[in-house]
């Protein structure tokens, strides 16, 4: 019982010291998440819908050598960032370019780089994500807007994505959460996020066991943030299970003259 | 005389090793209902399928308006927009309401405003009777209402051409007749429309043309009366005989 408050006492200690500087890398931390997982996102989303463009025999050598390519290229991407981890990913990025370009090119900020190394990262995972996404979705309904003239663009854009990325909402808040924890390598670039704080912290004081405490409810407390956020705007996204009859049914029921409805049906 | 609108010449497509149409030639005149009948596998819907480009035809033409598509490199979305299709599992977008999947395709196919298009889907859903549903989910519609929103969306992007693959097969008994009714109004307004069907009476009351598939050839083709009442080939007499038996 002592111990714990032992505990407590060195907890709010250090907090009273440093409270501003783990504060400022939870920021941190958050921020390179938040961002790095968006355009993560984006990666995979354009890499889905790469991977998904439809080849016909009929489509010129040329279309077809490319598309081909374009599978290739997206493929090696995955594989090599989904198989690598993401400390060396960083290492080798970070020194890698002013290695080649003998130091005519450097990262300028460390945010630059830690949030591009994060991003191609999550980009690898949400790739495959998406494209699983893509293919729950069945097939008539991209017929159907083939039907109407729309091309593959449109089609993703206005009718597959969006229901893929309801689908995977689950994953993509996973990869946020991962991304939040997974961040804490990204000191070996000596980008300061919340894990960096507790190395700077205990470095001068050795209050480890304090520190660690810390930070596993810092971390703990962000995640659990994040997973009732998502919870949240996944709700949101089902949208209203029940809608209004703006009149009767002109066929079924009785005949009748019909106006028009509010405004409300746009989007 | 009526114009050809759609020109099918030579058409043939296999899946594998196994031929689903072999050598296929028919035409389509503006403002006819052609009704496409013949036994489950005989190519109908394979048929429907190449004229529309979902499926790549391995030989033959298909000419629109005298310009055939099926050649290599043709860009299928425009030619699309002027061809509707209707499809036996409806296919609508689950996540758009009624309005907005009679709107989306005016609004980036044909590039019309937001609010052209709105009072056009309007009136394309009032016609099928689906007007007060336009807040609605497809999953909350039943089968024959989902089809006719289905048709609406054809009709709002005014295509010149309307396809149908079985839009009735899917749908219960009860709401058999609610399609068939909006189908027939077009026909009288002159829609010019392709129908596979195994809907016997609506092929004899409401097509100008009737085409009678057997094993991925069209085995005999003409007017109504002469398929239904004096069908000169022994496969066309045993398919309708099986049918009115059931
Ligand atoms: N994508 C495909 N791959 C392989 N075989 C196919 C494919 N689509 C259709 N087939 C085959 O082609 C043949 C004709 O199919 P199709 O769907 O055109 O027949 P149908 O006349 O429309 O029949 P139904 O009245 O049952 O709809 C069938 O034997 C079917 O198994
Ligand atoms: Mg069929």
């Amino acid at each position: 019982m002592d111990k714990l408050l032992k505990l407590g006492r060195d907890v709010s200690l250090l907090w009273r010291g440093y409270g501003a500087s783990y504060l400022g890398g939870i920021k941190n931390t958050l921020l390179l998440a938040l961002v790095a997982t968006a355009i993560g996102c984006v990666i995979g989303l354009v890499c889905g819908i790469l991977q998904t463009i439809p080849c016909a025999k009929t489509d010129r050598p040329f279309k077809r050598f490319f598309l081909g390519l374009i599978r290739v290229l997206v493929r090696v991407y995955v594989e090599v960032f989904r198989g690598t981890p993401m400390v060396l990913q960083a290492v080798f990025i970070f020194y890698g370019l002013p290695y080649f370009t003998d130091n005519a090119m450097r990262f300028s900020s460390v945010w630059a780089a830690a949030i591009l190394i994060v991003s191609i990262n999550t980009g690898a995972y949400m790739a495959e994500s998406v494209r699983g996404g893509i293919l729950s979705i069945d097939p008539g309904q991209t017929e159907g807007a083939k039907a109407i003239g729309m091309t593959h663009v449109q089609t993703m854009t206005s009718v597959i994505l969006p229901q893929a990325l309801r689908n995977i909402m689950p994953q993509i808040g996973n990869n946020f959460i991962i991304n939040v924890k997974d961040t804490s390598v990204m000191f070996i670039i000596s980008f300061t996020e919340f894990f960096a704080f507790h190395r700077y912290i205990t470095g001068v004081n050795n209050m480890y066991f304090p520190s660690a405490a810390i930070e596993m409810l810092g971390y703990l407390c962000m995640t659990l943030a994040a997973s009732f956020l998502l919870r949240w705007i996944e709700r949101r996204m089902d949208g209203s299970s029940s809608y209004e009859l703006v009149q009767q049914d002109a066929l079924t029921m009785t005949a009748g003259t019909w106006s028009l409805p509010d405004a409300k049906g746009g989007r | 005389m009526a114009e050809t609108i759609l020109e099918v010449r030579h058409l043939s497509k296999s899946f594998g090793s196994q031929t689903v149409l072999r050598d296929v030639d028919f035409s389509v005149r503006t403002g006819d209902v052609t009704s496409i009948i013949g036994a489950s596998g005989s190519g109908k819907s394979t048929l429907l399928r190449c004229i529309n480009l979902l499926e790549t035809p391995d030989s033959g033409e298909i000419l629109f308006r005298g310009e055939n598509v099926a050649r290599p490199g043709f860009s299928a979305p425009a030619y699309r927009a002027k061809v509707g299709m209707v499809f036996q599992s409806f296919n609508l977008f689950n996540n758009m309401t009624v309005l907005e999947n009679c709107v989306v395709g005016q609004v980036r196919v044909l590039r019309r405003s937001r609010e052209q298009a709105r009072a056009n889907a309007l009136r394309y859903l009032d016609r099928v009777g689906m007007a007060p549903y336009v807040n609605a989910r497809p999953r909350q519609l039943s089968g024959g209402q989902k089809q006719r929103v289905a048709i609406a969306r054809a009709l709002a992007m005014e295509p010149e051409l309307l396809l149908f693959d079985e839009p009735t097969s899917a749908l219960d008994p009860e709401m058999v007749g609610e399609v068939l009714s909006v189908m027939r109004a077009l026909a009288a307004e002159g829609m010019t429309m392709l129908v596979v069907t195994h809907e016997m009476a609506f092929a004899r009351d409401v097509s100008r043309r009737v085409v009678f598939m057997d094993k991925g050839v069209i085995c005999e083709q003409g007017s109504p009366e002469a398929i239904f009442s004096d069908p000169q080939r022994e496969e066309t007499r045993s398919f309708l005989a099986r049918f009115r038996q059931s």
